[in-house]
C-alpha cells in the first residue's frame, strides 16, 4: 500500500501536474528574471518526465486502466510531445525577451497543455479524453491571446477559442451518441461491445461523424482548418511555434488511436471520412500555400498538407500505417523545430521576419542560415535525400501495401504542387537579387543553437543511419 | 580485379571536394583557389572511373566492382553499387563531361562562385551515383537529388527568364518521378525486393505490368525528353548557363535513355512489347517535328536544344526496336549526343563570352577572324549531322539497321528526320560562320583561347574516336545489353 503512495509521484502525469504548480509558484514569488528562471524549470521538469515516461512500468497505471491506457505507440508519442515542447520553449525565450513580453506564466501554459497533451494521447475513455483535450486547449486559448497590447494576438486568441468551443461542443455531443449507443465510454467496451454487430446502427454512425469531425478540427485537417493560418498569423510567432510542433503530434495520436482502438472493426465507416480529409487537406494545403505572403500563414498551410499525408497512413490501419505514421511525425516535428528556431532568430530592420519578400538577399548576407533554410524546405517538400523524403516514402509504403492506388498517386500529385510554393522560398533568397540594402540580422542564442544544429543535423543525417527510429517506430503497438 | 571500393570512390570523391570548398572562405582572391579545387577533384574523378574501364572484364554481362550493404532494417534495401556495360559509359561521360564544365565556367562565372562548384560537385556524385546504383529506391533518390543541384544552376546563373525554366525544369520533372516513386513501391510490395538485378526477372502480371509502365514512362519521357513532353528542355537550355547546358543535354537526358533500358526493357517486358506503337509514333513526331521546329529558330541554343529532342528521338526508336543492332545504336547515339550537343553548347559558350548574343542573325561570316573556332565547330556540327567519320554516324547507322527489321515506315521516319538535321545544322553553320563579316561588333573579335582549346580538343579527339573505332565502346556493353534482349525474348515467348 504504501509503495502505491509512493509510486504515485513516478507516474509521469502526476509527476509533470505537481512539478507544474511548484514551477507556478516559483515565478510568482521570484523577482527578476522570473521568465527566464521558469523557463528553464519548466525544460528540466520536462526532461526528467521523459526519463519518467521512458522508464514508467505498466504497474504504476494498472489503477487507471480504465482512464488511461499504456502501449509503446503511446510512450512514443508522449516522448515526441515533450522533446517538441521542450524545443519550442528553448527556441522562444529569447523571441519573448525581444519582444519584451516576459510573463512567466508562458513556460507553465505550456507545461499545462504538454500535460493535456500526454492525457489526451493516453486515453482509453471517451470522458478522459475530452478532459485532457480541454486542459490542452485552454492552455493554449490563454497562449494565443497572452499579448494583451497587441490586437491581432488577441483576435487570434478569441478566434481559436470560439472555434475550438464548437469543435469541442461537437465532439461532445458525438459523445453522448456513442454513450447512448454502446452504453460504455470506455474504449475496449466500446470495442468490445461493436464487435458483436455486423453493421453500426444510425446513432452510432452520427456519433463517430461528430467526434470525426471534431478531432479534424484539432488536427486542422480541409475542411475543419479555417482557424489554422488565422491564429498562427495573429498570435506572437513562438507561440505560433508551439502550435506547429505540438499540440499537432498529440491530436494525431489521438485520432490513430480513436480510429485503430474502438472502431476498428468499422475501417469501412470511418476510413471514408478520413480518405476525404485527407485528399482535401492535401490539396488545399498545397493550392492555398501559393498564394501566401507570411510565412506563418504558409507554415500553417504546409502543415495542413502534411497532416493530409498523415491521415493517408491512417487509410492504411495496417503495422505499416502506424510505423509511417509515427515516423512522418518525427521528421514533422524536427523540421518545424529547425524552420522555428531559424525564423525566431532572424530580424529585418529590428522587426521579426514576417514577409516571405523579406527574406531577399539572405543567400548574400548569411550563407550559412538561407542554405539551412533550404535544406529544410526542400525537407518539407519531400525531396530526397532529406528526412521528409522518408516520412512521405513511408507513407506511401503503408498506402500501397493496403492497395490504396489512387489515394497514393493523389497524394503524390499534390506533393509537386506543394513543391512550388516551397521552391518559391527558395527562388526569393537565391535568385532574386535585393534591392534595397535591408540589413537582415541573425542572432541566436546557444542554446538554441544547439537545437538548430541537432534538428538539422537530423534532417541531413537520416540517411546515413536511419535503423534507429525505423526499428523503434517498426515495433510500436497502439 | 580491385579489392577497394573503387565505385563508391567515385560517387562520394566529388562530394568530399565540395566538403572541402565549404571550407575555403571566399573573396576576390581566393576564388581561384575554390575553382582550382573543383577542378582537381573533377580530374580525379576521371582518372579514377578511367580505371573502372581499363579493369572492365568484357566477357562478363553482370555487375562488376559490386559492393553491398544493408541500410535499412525494415525492408530490403540495400547500399548497392556496380557497374556493367550499360552504365559503365554513362559514368564516364558524367565524369568526363564536369571537369570541362568547371572548366568552361572559369571566366564568365563572376558571383557566388562557391555555391557554384559546390551545386557540380554535388551534381557530379547524384549523377555517377544515379548511373552506379543497383538498388531502385537509391536510384530514385539519386535521380530525384539531381533536381536540387540543377535548379539552383539555372534559377542563380541563369539567363533573363531563368527563374520561369528553373521552375518549370524541376515541377515538370518531378510530377514525372514522383510517379515513378509509387511504381517503385508498387514493385517492392509485390516482390519484396529493390534489387535492380533481381526484378529483371519478369515477376509482374500483365495488368501490373502496364500500370508500372505507364508510370516509369512517366518519368523517363519527361527527362529524355519525347514529344509532347519536350517544353520543358528548351527553356530550361537556353535560361541555363553554358556549363549547365552542358551537363544538362551531356548526361540529364541519357537519364531517361538509361531508365528505359533498364526498367522498361529490362523490368516489364510484356508491356513494352505492348507499348512499342506508341513508343514509334511519338519517336518519329518528335523527330520529324522538332527538326522542323529546329530550322525556324533564332536562338542558336534554342535550335541546339531542339535537335537535342530530335536526336533523342532517334535513341527511344533504337531502345524500343529491342535487337542488338537498336540497342547498340541507342546506346551509341546516347554517348554521341552527350559529347557532341555537350561540344555544341560549349562552341555557343565560346561566342556568347564574347558578344553577349545568341541570336543567329547577330554572327556571320566567323570563318574570316576565328578560323580554328570554324574547324571545331565543324568537327561537332558533322558529328551531330552523323557523317561518316564522326561519333553520329554509327548511332544513327545502327539504329536505321535494327529497324530494318522492324518496320520500313520507322526507317523512312528516323531517315527523314536524319536529313532535315543536315539541313537545320549546315544551315546554321553558314549562317554563323561562313560569308563575310557584316557586323561590325565582330570585326576583331578573337579566336579560340588555350582554355577554351583545352576544353574542346579532347571533345573533337572523341567525337573522332568514336567514330572511327566504334568497338571500343560497343565491345564492353555488348553481352549486358544481349542479356537484357535475351530476357524480354523469353518473357515475350511465354
Amino acid at each position: 500500500m504504501l509503495n502505491n503512495i509512493y509510486n504515485i509521484f513516478f507516474i509521469p502525469e502526476i509527476f509533470l501536474a505537481c512539478s507544474s504548480f511548484v514551477c507556478l509558484l516559483f515565478g510568482l514569488f521570484l523577482k527578476k528574471n522570473a521568465f527566464r528562471q521558469t523557463s528553464n524549470l519548466a525544460v528540466f521538469v520536462l526532461l526528467l518526465t521523459i526519463l519518467l515516461v521512458y522508464y514508467d512500468s505498466e504497474s504504476n497505471f494498472a489503477n487507471y486502466k480504465s482512464l488511461f491506457s499504456h502501449s509503446s505507440f503511446i510512450n512514443f508519442f508522449k516522448i515526441l510531445a515533450l522533446l517538441g515542447s521542450i524545443a519550442s520553449i528553448i527556441i522562444s525565450k529569447d523571441y519573448f525577451l525581444g519582444i519584451k513580453l516576459k510573463n512567466f506564466e508562458i513556460p507553465i501554459l505550456f507545461l499545462f497543455s504538454t500535460l493535456g497533451m500526454m492525457l489526451m494521447i493516453a486515453s482509453n475513455n471517451l470522458m478522459s479524453m475530452y478532459l485532457a483535450i480541454e486542459l490542452q486547449s485552454l492552455s493554449l486559448y490563454v497562449a494565443a491571446a497572452i499579448k494583451r497590447d497587441s490586437i491581432s494576438s488577441a483576435e487570434s486568441g478569441v478566434k481559436y477559442f470560439i472555434l475550438g468551443a464548437l469543435s469541442s461542443g461537437i465532439l461532445l455531443y458525438g459523445f453522448s451518441l456513442i454513450y447512448g449507443f454502446t452504453g460504455s465510454m470506455n474504449f475496449d467496451d466500446i470495442s468490445f461491445y461493436l464487435s458483436k454487430y455486423e453493421n453500426l446502427n444510425l446513432g452510432l454512425i452520427f456519433g463517430l461523424v461528430f467526434v470525426m469531425v471534431g478531432l479534424a478540427f484539432k488536427v486542422s485537417a480541409v475542411p475543419f482548418h479555417m482557424w489554422t493560418p488565422d491564429v498562427y498569423e495573429g498570435a506572437p510567432n513562438s507561440i505560433t511555434g508551439f502550435f506547429a510542433i505540438v499540440p499537432k503530434i498529440a491530436a494525431v495520436a489521438l485520432i490513430y488511436r480513436f480510429c485503430l482502438v474502438p472502431f476498428e472493426n468499422f475501417y469501412l465507416e470511418w476510413s471514408q471520412i478520413i480518405i476525404f480529409l485527407s485528399i482535401a487537406s492535401m490539396f488545399l494545403g498545397a493550392i492555398a500555400a501559393i498564394a501566401q505572403s507570411n510565412i506563418k500563414r504558409l507554415l500553417a498551410y504546409s502543415s495542413i498538407g502534411h497532416i493530409g499525408y498523415i491521415l493517408i497512413a491512417l487509410v492504411a490501419a495496417n503495422d505499416d500505417g502506424i510505423k509511417a505514421a509515427s515516423i512522418y511525425m518525427f521528421s514533422y516535428m524536427i523540421m518545424n523545430v529547425a524552420i522555428f528556431a531559424i525564423l525566431l532568430s532572424l530580424k529585418v530592420k529590428n522587426e521579426y521576419l514576417i514577409n516571405i519578400s523579406d527574406l531577399k538577399g539572405l543567400s548574400k548576407s548569411n550563407p550559412i542560415v538561407s542554405l539551412s533554410i533550404s535544406i529544410i524546405i526542400l525537407s518539407m517538400a519531400g525531396i530526397p535525400p532529406f528526412i521528409g523524403f522518408f516520412g512521405k516514402f513511408y507513407v506511401f509504403i503503408a498506402a500501397i501495401e493496403k492497395e490504396l492506388y489512387v489515394l497514393s498517386v493523389l497524394g503524390v500529385l499534390a506533393s509537386v504542387i506543394s513543391a512550388f510554393y516551397y521552391l518559391r522560398i527558395i527562388k526569393i533568397m537565391y535568385f532574386d537579387e535585393s534591392i534595397s540594402e535591408e540589413i537582415i540580422n541573425f542572432k541566436i542564442s546557444f542554446q538554441s543553437k544547439i537545437i538548430l544544429s541537432l534538428s538539422l543535423f537530423l534532417i541531413i543525417c537520416f540517411i546515413f543511419y536511419p535503423s534507429l527510429l525505423i526499428n523503434i517506430s517498426a515495433s510500436l503497438i497502439i | 580485379m580491385i579489392d577497394w571500393p573503387l565505385v563508391s570512390v567515385i560517387i562520394f570523391l566529388p562530394l568530399i571536394g565540395a566538403l572541402i570548398i565549404l571550407f575555403i572562405k571566399e573573396d576576390e582572391l581566393t576564388s581561384i583557389n575554390i575553382k582550382w579545387a573543383a577542378l582537381l577533384t573533377t580530374l580525379g574523378t576521371f582518372i579514377l572511373s578511367l580505371i573502372l574501364w581499363l579493369q572492365f572484364d568484357y566477357s562478363n554481362p553482370l555487375y562488376q566492382y559490386e559492393e553491398k550493404f544493408r541500410w535499412f532494417d525494415d525492408f530490403n534495401f540495400f547500399y548497392h553499387v556496380g557497374v556493367d556495360g550499360i552504365s559503365l559509359f554513362m559514368i564516364l561521360l558524367s565524369t568526363f563531361l564536369t571537369p570541362l564544365c568547371i572548366l568552361a565556367s572559369w571566366n564568365n562565372i563572376k558571383k557566388r562562385v562557391k555555391e557554384y562548384m559546390l551545386s557540380f560537385l554535388f551534381l557530379e556524385t547524384v549523377m555517377i551515383g544515379m548511373f552506379a546504383s543497383i538498388d531502385i529506391l537509391l536510384f530514385y533518390i539519386f535521380f530525384e537529388a539531381v533536381l536540387i543541384p540543377m535548379y539552383l544552376i539555372i534559377g542563380i546563373w541563369g539567363g533573363n527568364r531563368r527563374i520561369y525554366a528553373s521552375f518549370k525544369f524541376f515541377l515538370y520533372t518531378l510530377l514525372g518521378s514522383v510517379l515513378m516513386l509509387i511504381a517503385i513501391i508498387v514493385m517492392y510490395s509485390n516482390t519484396s525486393s529493390m534489387s535492380i538485378e533481381f526484378l529483371q526477372g519478369n515477376y509482374f502480371s500483365y495488368n501490373t505490368q502496364l500500370f508500372l509502365w505507364l508510370a516509369f514512362f512517366a518519368s523517363f519521357a519527361v527527362k529524355i525528353p519525347m514529344w509532347p513532353f519536350h517544353t520543358w528542355l528548351p527553356d530550361a537550355h537556353v535560361e541555363a548557363p553554358t556549363a549547365g547546358s552542358v551537363i544538362l543535354a551531356g548526361v540529364l537526358l541519357k537519364m531517361g535513355g538509361y531508365g528505359f533500358i533498364r526498367f522498361s526493357l529490362g523490368m516489364l517486358p510484356e508491356a513494352t512489347e505492348f507499348f512499342i506503337p506508341l513508343i514509334m509514333t511519338l519517336s518519329i513526331v518528335a523527330i520529324v517535328y522538332t527538326s522542323l521546329v529546329a530550322l525556324a529558330q533564332t536562338d542558336i541554343k534554342k535550335l541546339i536544344a531542339y535537335s537535342s529532342v530530335a536526336h533523342m528521338g532517334i535513341v527511344t526508336i533504337g531502345i524500343f526496336l529491342v535487337n542488338q543492332q537498336g540497342l547498340e545504336g541507342a546506346m551509341m547515339q546516347m554517348i554521341s549526343h552527350g559529347l557532341v550537343s555537350a561540344a555544341l553548347f560549349l562552341c555557343v559558350g565560346v561566342i556568347y563570352d564574347r558578344m553577349h548574343t545568341r541570336e543567329i542573325e547577330f554572327y556571320g561570316g566567323l570563318v574570316q577572324r576565328m578560323p580554328l573556332y570554324a574547324t571545331v565547330f565543324m568537327i561537332f556540327m558533322l558529328g551531330s549531322v552523323g557523317l561518316p567519320g564522326t561519333s553520329g554516324f554509327v548511332g544513327e547507322f545502327l539504329v536505321i539497321i535494327g529497324a530494318f527489321k522492324f518496320s520500313s515506315y520507322v526507317v523512312i521516319g528516323a531517315a527523314f528526320g536524319i536529313i532535315l538535321s543536315a539541313v537545320y545544322m549546315l544551315y546554321l553553320y553558314k549562317r554563323i560562320i561562313f560569308g563575310t563579316i557584316t557586323n561590325n561588333k565582330l570585326a576583331d573579335i578573337l579566336d579560340i583561347n588555350t582554355r577554351e582549346k583545352i576544353i574542346l580538343i579532347p571533345l573533337a579527339i572523341s567525337v573522332i574516336l568514336l567514330g572511327i573505332f566504334p568497338n571500343l565502346f560497343l565491345d564492353p556493353m555488348r553481352l549486358s545489353l544481349e542479356q537484357i534482349i535475351t530476357n524480354y525474348e523469353i518473357a515475350n515467348a511465354k
